[in-house]
């Protein structure tokens, strides 16, 4: 294992997020957990759209794409199958990840593509000052909703897991250990994995802040015989919203190949380190026997 | 001309089997040794409908089809309907009379009914009704004196994989209508095909070409979403990626396609997506991203009549000002229009090593008509130990040694900045979408704008430098000179020939490198241009108004067409009278 330090993470620019936002716990955990895995940042490539959560890869030391807005899971599902060897993690918000991005969402979850797809969930669009997003809860006054958002509020753990992940946890800003524990878990996993991380948006969303979370959310583990094997079980666990709400790994399976690991063309290694033609001459000119 | 100038044409219903009988048949063709170049006309729909395969055989290379048809084989009456009126006096109707197609309206035209009993020669020579397309080119070779040999062959080749059993039953069932229509008609038809000696030929369609070319050229990575007719490029690239170590994505829209290319091409993967206009319409925010983020990509845009959902099976060149203008704000780009197979093939690889030369998106512009429509070349056409070509790539020992911190958007005299794939200790950085520094960190400084967007913007001033001149047909100091891009040199070239038959000549000036135009060599091309009309597929004349915007050529007419038809020769010649 590479001996990694946290400084290597350590980038010249500084946030411009508000004091006390929910995106420090994250990025935080994030570098944790990198360290901890023993990765150097350039072997990890961080993807990310727009928003202010996507603004993670500027004031971090690693290769980093800052895409547009929805577009995250396409840019770093084409990394990953161009390059499998570098561990691709996405960072983007709620709007990014589950509004713009939603077609992209559903079917990276499906392909099992081996990104880290971490979504800086503040239930409110911060960077355009205060829209209501689609996880804002149904009701939710913002500027655009002035008579309360008329739409329930999207499911993000039970759409994962009804599209069929593989990986599906959530974690929260304020518990970094927990939240380090969780991204840690996720970069070991073969395939796709969602970790939606509530956090607090001190600016836009006062309503949903830490001491409205702390008290509500807990963490799946800790129940008697929770078995984040059991599907159905966890299915019912990702619609769980109000009072109690759960944190932790709710659904896991191992036992699925990761979309990279099934296409012919990557089992010679990533595609970026093959040579440009494959083959020998021959068998290129034999192309053109096709059409005589 | 040539001495042999014959048209075929095979016209019935989607799903009776047109296009895959005026295929066989066509290839048949080639294999005596002969020249073709094969049309095809369909509707969007599944079943039923009117569909046709025409097919034009010469003893020289043919560049269009036309408007003469010599044999028509109709499986409806719908398409005596159509193209009676095309057939040629004395040409012929091979028709089965089981269709209970007029006769006597046929006769009428001085066209000659010729029945043959295909169904009836299918279900007895084959034991299945279906058999009935062998039948019908089995009897078209068969009245022209095309070699039975020659036929069999392609029925061997088509059907081989279905086994023994159904290739010997085609065989018959094609031998038996062969000598069918020849005894009965071939002694007094006119028109004859007599076979050639000569080396193989691949008959191939622009779609096909341009796959092959990217190919070879390295592509590596292709995602795409299937829009009709650029998703043929796409089903090749996937047919041939395990063999050829590339991996091709069917993507869930074409956001994701591009976006993804984008993806792989920052990665080091040569990549591209392929589709329609209404596809490229999607990924325009993702173009914009390729242009500011500097990463690589391929976009081939197969052309068909828009706006919206248009035609979707037909043909039309409306989108050159689209692809030069497309995303906000301004960046470098490169369009290339190829308007031959040979271009094709030759755009798929060059488009890979200008996009990673100039890292900036490059656009292919084909279109229906050149995607679709096959013509046979030597196998010499395409050389396939094309150039590699990566640009300013930094190899892994120049990055080792490396003294200064990277910077991937350098500022540099051309524009280009050396390029570090991620992944090396000594390149650690980041790209946005967000206007940035040198180093690749978000900036909204007004000095760092200004030198960031003139260092990409001179990369554009850079490529005009390598643009290829326009391609030349005919001599410079003659009374017409058309300048065209695209498909429409072909039947162009056509009309050089239908002219040159009568003593008289033209002068056609294709564009094919056509964005960043390069104006001097345009205008030396145009320069002593006697009379200039531009000929295109639109309704606008866009690369008229290019001409107009951008160099001292002042066009004297446009020609013109937006029916979702391509032009003929004769089309053209039609419409010179009317401006000339």
């Amino acid at each position: 294992m590479t001996m990694v330090d946290l400084k290597d993470y350590a980038s010249p620019v500084r946030p411009t997020w508000c004091t006390g936002c929910g995106n420090y716990g994250i990025w935080n955990a994030l570098k944790q957990a990198l360290v901890e895995a023993g990765l150097a940042p350039h072997q990890v490539m961080l993807v990310s759209g727009i928003g202010c959560g996507s603004k993670l890869p500027d004031y971090t030391t690693a290769n980093g794409f800052m895409s547009l807005h929805g577009r995250t899971l396409a840019i770093a599902t084409g990394a990953r199958l161009a390059n499998h060897g570098m561990k691709v993690i996405c960072t983007h918000g709620d709007g990014d990840g589950y509004s713009e991005g939603g077609n992209h969402f559903i079917s990276t979850v499906r392909r099992n593509v081996g990104i880290v797809d971490i979504v800086q969930n503040n239930r409110v669009y911060g960077l355009t000052k205060g829209q209501y997003s689609p996880t804002s809860p149904q009701g939710f006054v913002t500027s655009t909703s002035p008579e309360g958002s008329i739409e329930p509020m999207f499911l993000p753990l039970a759409v994962a897991i009804a599209a069929g992940g593989t990986f599906v946890a959530r974690g929260w800003s304020g518990d970094t250990e927990h939240l380090t524990w969780l991204i840690k878990e996720a970069l070991g996993h073969r395939g796709y994995a969602l970790v939606d991380v509530l956090q607090p948006c001190v600016s836009f969303n006062r309503m949903y802040s830490y001491n409205w979370l702390r008290p509500r959310v807990y963490k799946v583990q800790d129940e008697p015989g929770y078995d984040p094997g059991d599907k159905t079980a966890a299915l019912v666990r990702a619609q769980e919203f109000g009072d109690r709400i759960p944190l932790g790994i709710l659904y896991r399976t191992e036992d699925e190949p990761a979309y990279e690991e099934q296409v012919p063309a990557l089992a010679a290694g990533p595609l970026v380190q093959q040579p440009l033609r494959t083959t020998s001459a021959e068998d290129y000119e034999s192309l053109k026997m096709e059409y005589v | 001309m040539g001495a042999v100038d014959v048209t075929f044409k095979f016209g019935g219903e989607a799903g009776q089997g047109v296009e895959t009988t005026g295929r066989a048949f066509a290839r048949s063709v080639v294999r005596a040794g002969l020249h073709v170049f094969g049309y095809q006309d369909y509707h969007s729909r599944i079943r039923g409908g009117h569909n046709y395969y025409q097919i034009r055989v010469s003893d020289r290379e043919v560049h269009s089809h036309n408007e003469q048809v010599h044999v028509l084989l109709p499986f409806t009456q719908v398409t005596v309907n159509e193209h009676l009126r095309e057939v040629v006096p004395g040409g012929a109707v091979v028709l089965d009379p089981a269709l209970g197609i007029d006769e006597k309206q046929i006769a009428a035209t001085g066209a000659r009914p010729m029945p043959v009993p295909l169904q009836q020669i299918a279900l007895n020579e084959g034991g299945d009704v279906v058999m009935a397309n062998t039948a019908a080119t089995g009897a078209a070779a068969g009245l022209v004196g095309l070699d039975l040999e020659v036929v069999s062959g392609v029925v061997r080749d088509s059907f081989g994989k279905k086994g023994g059993p159904v290739v010997e039953k085609n065989l018959k069932v094609a031998a038996a209508a062969y000598g069918f229509a020849r005894d009965k008609y071939a002694r007094d038809f006119a028109f004859k095909l007599t076979g050639r000696k000569g080396s193989p030929r691949m008959m191939i369609s622009g779609n096909d070409a341009l796959a092959m070319g990217a190919l070879v050229g390295g592509v590596k990575f292709v995602a795409g979403y299937p829009m009709t007719p650029g998703s043929p490029i796409l089903e090749w690239l996937a047919a041939h990626s395990a063999e050829y170590g590339l991996v091709t994505k069917h993507a869930e829209d074409e956001i994701a396609a591009v976006n993804m290319i984008i993806g792989a091409a920052q990665m080091g993967a040569r990549s591209l997506t392929t589709t329609s206009g209404g596809g490229f319409c999607l990924m325009v925010e993702a173009l914009g991203l390729a242009g500011m983020t500097e990463v690589p990509i391929v976009v081939i845009d197969v052309q068909r009549p828009g706006p919206a959902t248009g035609h979707a099976t037909r043909h039309e060149q409306g989108d050159l000002l689209f692809l030069i203008h497309a995303a906000q704000g301004e960046f470098p780009r490169i369009v290339l229009a190829p308007g031959t197979i040979e271009q094709c093939f030759e755009a798929g690889y060059r488009a890979l090593n200008l996009a990673e030369r100039f890292q900036c998106p490059v656009l292919i512009l084909s279109d229906a008509f050149l995607a679709h429509s096959p013509r046979d070349l030597p196998l010499e056409a395409f050389d396939l130990n094309v150039p590699i070509d990566r640009g300013d790539l930094l190899t892994e020992e120049q990055l080792d040694t490396l003294q200064a911190p990277y910077l991937r958007h350098a500022v540099t005299e051309s524009g280009v900045s050396p390029r570090a794939l991620p992944g090396h200790p000594k390149a650690v950085y980041p790209i946005s979408s967000d206007e940035h520094e040198a180093n690749g960190h978000i900036c909204e400084d007004a000095a760092a704008r200004i030198e960031q967007m003139s260092k990409r913007m001179r990369k554009l001033e850079t490529a005009r430098g390598e643009m290829s001149a326009p391609i030349e047909y005919g001599p410079r100091e003659a009374e017409l000179t058309f300048v065209t891009w695209g498909s429409t040199v072909g039947p162009l070239r056509s009309v050089l020939e239908l002219l040159q038959a009568e003593g008289k000549t033209a002068h056609i000036v294709q564009i094919v490198d056509i964005w960043p135009l390069p104006v001097d060599k345009v205008e030396q091309a145009l320069q002593g241009a006697k009379k200039l009309v531009v000929v295109e597929q639109n309704y606008g004349g866009q690369l008229a108004t290019l001409l107009r915007a951008c160099t001292d050529v002042r066009p004297a007419a446009l020609i013109n067409r937006y029916d979702g038809r391509p032009m003929t020769p004769e089309y053209i010649l039609r419409r010179l009278q009317e401006v000339a």
